[in-house]
């Protein structure tokens, strides 16, 4: 499988634009998210995707409102990306009545199916079936949705991985097995404890076609994403695209990183997401300087108010401990 | 006593093909998938003709993969189906236990309410003709302890029907537990114009006044013989009552009858040590205490899993005789 560079037309400023305003509400979404978690106002635990902005915001902007994606541990960027409202993620970080899970799910089980997000998921591979599941269901239903699961490197040593892949393929699913290759399983390197360099060559033993992109190249994510996207959606089947990707904080906010050096952190620090594309950007037109300032305002202001909603919203009832356990 | 709408009669098996047959009939999103379903009819024929009518898109052979089996299904349910999940044996559940606890139980108190996960588990469960240890496991226990599933154990062919229905048009998820011993028993099944029956009500199967025997699944079939025996030979009244539902379960029904009779034997196949039964006496000395006059007895299986030889596998199964020593040693 072709990057689809060849095959599709190159994007539009305007959406180039749009790429790097995403990806800019994840990082600073996410350092706020630091903040508030080491000035001791979010309960839990959190996993940030600082530095891995570029495969969310790529392969949701290859996606329709209406598709489905499912999530891992650190599924904040894919929530967003897919167009959660930052006020209902953040007041849920917070554990907030008003949180989009009502409180009740918090940082690793944020999910918001109004914009077809199926939920992040604190067990490693455990989105991948639930995405397959989805697109069978697209397929039963005969509607031209399509399916995405994000998932780690880590993941792709659990069964559930295997047993996903094969079965996408015998069923031709409208799936898409999105790799986000940030080289560290928690806290051990992959390259330690995988067999093989690239997940993609996994997918040859299912006969899905894959792909390797530079994951911090929201471009190349996007691009490589569509194509699979058009494969599903067209009834060719499931595609795996694997983005080489960089985890820029620690596994979890506190993790002191002594397992990898500085000079490693260094040489994916100075292939930051959103530098790169900014600097394509402003390198083809630098007046449009001028317009990432004014998003990098609204980001801000969009933010604050998220904050703000969240500190202000009510904590739950504690009574209503009990809601929702079971359904009907 | 449950309203019987007809006189024919069909197996367990056939039962819960029924059920099926008229849940996909009257809803277009349900679907059956799980190995050998399709083509071979399910290892105990209980899919036997369904791809014929609905076809091989809504009655799917699977690879041997449970975890994805369920995980996929769950998915499915998430999104609009009502899938319905054969696993060949209750036992192989263990191959897909994080996509039943961690995800289908999980769901809707982790997405605060914002899902329906109609899907239903079918776990065909318990000890049948030497089958050995991983293929007889009554493993409802484990569900039942886990918050978020509900779980059901039908014994006769019209309760097989009518709550493999009810699960089906539940917008949770369900574990459907049928004993394979069960599957050629024959009895009175409603025709299609009868209500399910509703999930979390215990049937009282037999009246009497001098002891309540609570149990669910094949071993109400013993209880039934037991009670006959104690009212023949030793004069003893048993009320039987098979719970049916494990969870929700209907401790009002079985309150009810304590009162009355103020002695229980609780028995079951699975284990005695945290079994099922185990809740309901606990239950029972919570809330009608003053009622009983004797200690509350508990039947399961001995704390060992299934071994093969018959005399041994027969040796751990709760069974009439028991039931009825059991009584009368009470006093």
């Amino acid at each position: 499988m072709a990057t689809g560079g060849d095959l599709l037309p190159p994007l539009a400023p305007v959406a180039r634009i749009t790429l790097w305003h995403t990806m800019l509400r994840i990082r600073r979404f996410e350092e706020t998210v630091e903040r508030l978690f080491l000035a001791g106002e979010l309960p839990g635990f959190v996993h940030l995707c600082i530095g891995q902005e570029a495969t969310a915001a790529g392969a949701c902007a290859a996606l329709r409102i209406d598709d489905y994606i499912t999530s891992t541990h650190r599924g904040h960027g894919h929530t967003l990306a897919k167009g959660a409202d930052p006020a209902r993620m953040m007041a849920e970080l917070f554990g907030k009545a008003t949180g989009v899970c009502r409180g009740r799910g918090g940082s690793m089980h944020i999910a918001d199916f109004s914009v077809g997000m199926l939920g992040a998921n604190g067990i490693v591979a455990g989105g991948l079936g639930l995405a397959a599941g989805a697109a069978m269901s697209i397929k039963l239903r005969g509607t031209a949705q399509v399916a995405l699961a994000f998932f780690g490197d880590g993941a792709a040593n659990r069964g559930p991985f295997h047993e996903s892949l094969n079965w996408a393929a015998v069923y031709r699913l409208p799936v898409i097995f999105l790799c986000e290759h940030n080289q560290y399983a928690s806290t051990t390197s992959a390259r330690s404890l995988t067999a093989v360099e690239d997940i993609a060559d996994r997918a040859v033993a299912y006969a899905i076609p894959s792909v390797v992109v530079d994951g911090n190249d929201a471009e190349a994510v996007y691009e490589a994403t569509r194509v699979a996207v058009e494969r599903a959606r067209s009834g060719e089947g499931p595609s795996l695209v694997e983005c080489k990707t960089y985890r820029l904080r620690g596994h979890y906010v506190g993790d002191p990183t002594t397992y990898r050096d500085r000079e490693e952190l260094e040489r994916w620090r100075a292939r930051d997401p959103l530098l790169l594309l900014e600097y394509r950007l402003l390198q083809e037109d630098p007046t449009r300087a001028e317009e990432l300032q004014r998003l990098r305002a609204a980001v801000e202001a969009e933010l604050e108010a998220a904050v703000a909603f969240a500190r202000t919203s009510p904590l739950p009832e504690a009574a209503s401990a009990l809601e929702y356990a079971f359904i009907g | 006593m449950d309203t019987i709408g007809a006189e024919r009669e069909l197996t367990y098996a056939e039962a819960t093909r029924e059920a099926m047959q008229e849940e996909m009939r009257r809803d277009p999103t349900v679907w059956l998938l799980g190995e050998d379903i399709a083509l071979q009819g399910g290892i105990f024929g209980q899919f036997q003709h369904l791809p014929q009518e609905f076809g091989f898109e809504r009655v799917v052979d699977t690879p041997i993969s449970e975890a994805a089996i369920v995980a996929a299904a769950v998915g499915a349910a998430l999104t609009g189906t009502r899938p319905v999940v054969d696993i060949h044996f209750a036992d192989f559940l263990t191959c897909a236990m994080d996509e039943v606890i961690n995800q289908a139980a999980k769901i809707s108190l982790m997405f605060g309410g914002q899902a329906r996960l109609p899907l239903v588990i079918r776990a065909p469960s318990g000890m049948v003709r030497s089958a050995a240890a991983q293929h007889s496991q009554s493993p409802e226990a484990w569900f039942v302890h886990t918050p978020g599933l509900k779980v059901v154990a039908p014994s006769t062919p019209a309760d097989a029907k009518g709550l493999l229905q009810a699960a089906i048009r539940d917008d949770g998820p369900v574990i459907y537990f049928e004993h394979k011993a069960l599957y050629t028993l024959r009895g009175p099944v409603p025709t299609a114009d009868v209500e399910p029956i509703p999930i979390g009500r215990a049937a009282v199967r037999r009246k009497g006044r001098d002891v309540t025997i609570i149990s669910y699944s094949r071993t109400v079939h013993d209880a039934m013989a037991a009670a006959e025996a104690l009212q023949s030979a030793h004069a003893i009244g048993a009320e039987v009552i098979d719970l049916r539902s494990l969870w929700p379960w209907d401790s009002e029904t079985v309150l009810r009858s304590v009162r009355k009779t103020h002695r229980v034997l609780i028995a079951h196949e699975a284990p005695r040590v945290g079994g099922f039964g185990g809740e309901v006496a606990a239950t029972l000395v919570e809330e009608a205490f003053d009622y009983l006059d004797a200690p509350i007895v508990r039947l399961g299986a001995p704390h060992t899993p299934i071994p093969f030889s018959p005399p041994l596998e027969q040796q751990v199964r709760v069974t009439a005789a028991q039931i009825v020593a059991a009584v009368r040693a009470m006093g």
